[in-house]
């Protein structure tokens, strides 16, 4: 099993009574929560959290996508990835993603992509998601109408640029580009560096991501119960349509909070984890749901009760059901795994194994847990719980990981000093 | 007044209902947000004198297609074959909302097409010291009162008719708001103002006083753009949609101006 250290970059200081005074952390949060001071120090503990999780030895770094929003401070996340990339070694960077739909012309995704895989010699995952609603329709304005299929265009157009060996027109619906030919080209080009789609519980995307040979990443903040089902449906779709269950095929998103004992887990953990389900969940719902954004398909699965509440990331009203903002209920509802590292061992196992998936995505930093105690979990995690659940799956190839150059053919950074050995 | 006939036509090889009642010379109507799910009395009072001719535009109840349409030019000629179609072209042209941009649109572009113009708070226009509201990103219980004086009159108009299909139904109420948005997102600005110019038709603009989705004042906008003799009306204890508000206060007054 691949274990993944993924940063949301939340900001860490909405005040106590955020959830009173605003009416959403998200599109159109208050400048004026917003120091920037602060953030100067907060994307530098992020990013020594990140480079922190490379050294300790898990197998990737994570960032993701979000704009005006006060929990994910990387509107672009492409800037972390490259700095990532001079700062780690051997450790998969994956960009959690770029929404394609947002860039103009989507080919800027297959360049700094490019970039990205050279610098680092070959190291990334290119994440592709379709972008939340208040990501896209809202803060960036796309149509919620045509949304998806730029979406599907733009990937047409991206996968083009990277694979395409001669200069080529791009006549599309909603790009046209007489030139393209993009320079760098990914050192990932047999054929092109690793895609996985982040999504919802929709069958469509399960269809696309086996037809196209990409994974699949459940990212829900909801935990392994809640994701059961969609997961379910995910592994039932496969084997419809005759695919093996690979369990790389597949990505999901976890909380843990580890700790010597789970009343120290709840010490320590039970603060972030409030701050995040009760500030950083703290969406308007009249963001949720712009009409067209959700397929009429996915809205006739919903309506017609094929799909659970907890189940339908595409659907975030849902989200509106599951307002667990306490401890117990967080921990009682597996949306933050928590205790000892035999406990949380035992817990990512049969998280693994009940969802059947390879690629587990860990969230070890949320709200405003202070870098001290993110590293603390995270390096408790990387000692104590990864030997012990790294055999997992072992029996599968994971065709989906990353292939960079050799090491010894790989540049020299100088000005990488890592952090453990200053400690 | 004759009964209440549905016809169908195809736009782009889609269908849309084309509902028809009354006698007398024809009079167009485009309808605002939400569309016509069901028939409306305002429409009947509209009947008693004139034949009333009402197209679904692609995407709104009774009609699909709006998936084809990527631009405003896209949108601007399906209207047009929809007007003509219909058996409208050079009919009165009625429009509300959302259907009173493309009636202005009609007016400005195939002034043949229109004899007289009557707009009810179209769309189609921003101004950002006054900007409209975002009708797209609204709580769910905010709606009625934003569309409507009397949120009941919104209620009633998408509420589910005894014996509709429980699952297709509320697909068809999403589909009209995706349709205005994939034709007016995210400011319901098409940039109407660079073509008011050309609108030579007599034109009777109504506003709600308490519309919450466009500000009244953008009433004088239109009446300063448009070249033709153009007469602005408030009507009293209506909203956006003020031919649910006051169906016979509007329809007096549409049927006045079309004399």
């Amino acid at each position: 099993m691949k274990l993944m250290w993924f940063h949301l970059m939340p900001y860490t200081e909405l005040p106590d009574d955020f959830n009173k005074k605003h009416p959403s952390v998200w599109v159109d949060i208050h400048s004026s929560l917003f120091d920037p001071r602060r953030a100067h120090h907060m994307y530098n503990d992020f990013m020594d959290e990140l480079e922190y999780a490379a050294e300790v030895g898990f197998d990737a770094v994570c960032v993701n996508e979000h704009h005006s929003n006060g929990y994910g401070l990387m509107p672009s996340p492409n800037l972390i990835a490259s700095s990532l990339a001079r700062r780690t070694t051997d450790t998969a960077l994956c960009v959690m993603g770029n929404s394609l739909a947002l860039y103009n012309p989507p080919t800027r995704v297959a360049e700094e992509f490019a970039m990205i895989d050279c610098i680092s010699g070959g190291r990334l995952i290119a994440g592709f998601p379709v972008g939340s609603p208040m990501d896209t329709c809202y803060a960036y304005g796309q149509n919620p109408s045509s949304l998806r299929e730029r979406y599907y265009e733009a990937h047409d157009l991206v996968k083009k640029a990277w694979t395409e060996k001669e200069t080529f027109a791009f006549s599309g619906r909603y790009n046209q580009q007489r030139y393209v030919n993009i320079w760098p080209r990914p050192i990932q080009n047999d054929p092109h560096p690793p895609i996985w789609i982040p999504g919802g519980g929709s069958i469509e995307t399960w269809r696309w991501c086996a037809e196209m040979d990409y994974v699949y990443c459940y990212l829900s903040y909801y935990g392994y119960k809640a994701g059961l089902t969609t997961m379910q449906g995910f592994w039932n779709e496969m084997s419809k349509l005759g695919k093996d269950r690979n369990p790389y095929r597949a990505g999901f998103l976890q909380f843990v909070g580890v700790a010597e004992s789970r009343q120290q887990a709840l010490d320590l953990y039970t603060e972030p984890a409030e701050y995040f389900y009760g500030r950083c969940l703290h969406v308007d719902p009249r963001f949720a749901l712009p009409p067209g954004y959700t397929t009429e398909a996915t809205q006739r699965a919903g309506i017609e009760g094929m799909m659970t509440k907890a189940a339908n990331l595409a659907n975030p009203s849902t989200k509106a059901a599951l307002k667990a903002t306490n401890m117990k209920d967080i921990v009682d509802g597996g949306y933050v795994l928590i205790g000892s590292p035999d406990e949380v061992v035992e817990q990512i196992r049969h998280v693994g194994t009940s969802l059947n998936v390879g690629h587990l995505m860990l969230l070890l930093q949320y709200g405003n847990m202070s870098k001290d105690v993110t590293k603390y979990n995270t390096r408790l995690f990387a000692e104590k719980v990864m030997p012990k659940v790294k055999d997992l799956f072992g029996e599968w190839e994971d065709k989906w990981w990353p292939k960079p150059m050799a090491r010894g053919q790989r540049a020299a950074v100088p000005a990488f000093a890592p952090q453990l050995a200053a400690e | 007044m004759s009964e209440l006939k549905t016809t169908t036509v195809e736009i782009n090889g889609f269908p849309c209902r084309v509902w028809t009642k009354g006698s007398g010379p024809k009079l167009g109507f485009l309808a605002g947000l939400g569309g016509l799910p069901r028939w409306l009395p305002f429409l009947d009072r509209l009947a008693e004198t004139r034949t009333v001719i009402a197209p679904s535009l692609p995407g709104y109840p009774g009609a699909t297609g709006h998936t084809e349409l990527d631009t405003h030019l896209d949108w601007v000629l399906a209207v047009r074959q929809l007007i003509d179609k219909s058996g409208l072209a050079g009919a009165d042209l009625l429009g509300a909302s959302v259907g009173g941009a493309f009636a202005a649109e009609m007016a400005a572009i195939f002034p043949a097409h229109v004899r007289k113009l009557c707009l009810i708070a179209p769309f189609g226009l921003f101004d950002d010291k006054e900007p409209a509201a975002d009708p797209w990103a609204q709580r769910r219980d905010n709606v009625p009162a934003l569309m409507c004086a009397d949120g009941a009159k919104w209620t009633e108009l998408v509420a589910p008719p005894e014996g509709a299909n429980s699952v297709e139904w509320p697909i068809e109420m999403t589909r009209a708001s995706e349709a205005a948005a994939r034709a007016f997102w995210p400011l319901g600005n098409t940039r109407l103002e660079k073509r008011l110019g050309l609108i030579a038709a007599p034109t009777l603009i109504l506003w709600g006083e308490r519309d919450a989705v466009l500000p009244p004042s953008y009433a004088k906008k239109f009446a300063t753009g448009i070249n033709g003799s153009t007469r602005v009306q408030t009507v009293a204890d209506a909203g956006h949609l003020a031919y649910l508000d006051q169906p016979d206060a509007v329809a007096r007054a549409v049927l006045a101006h079309f004399a």
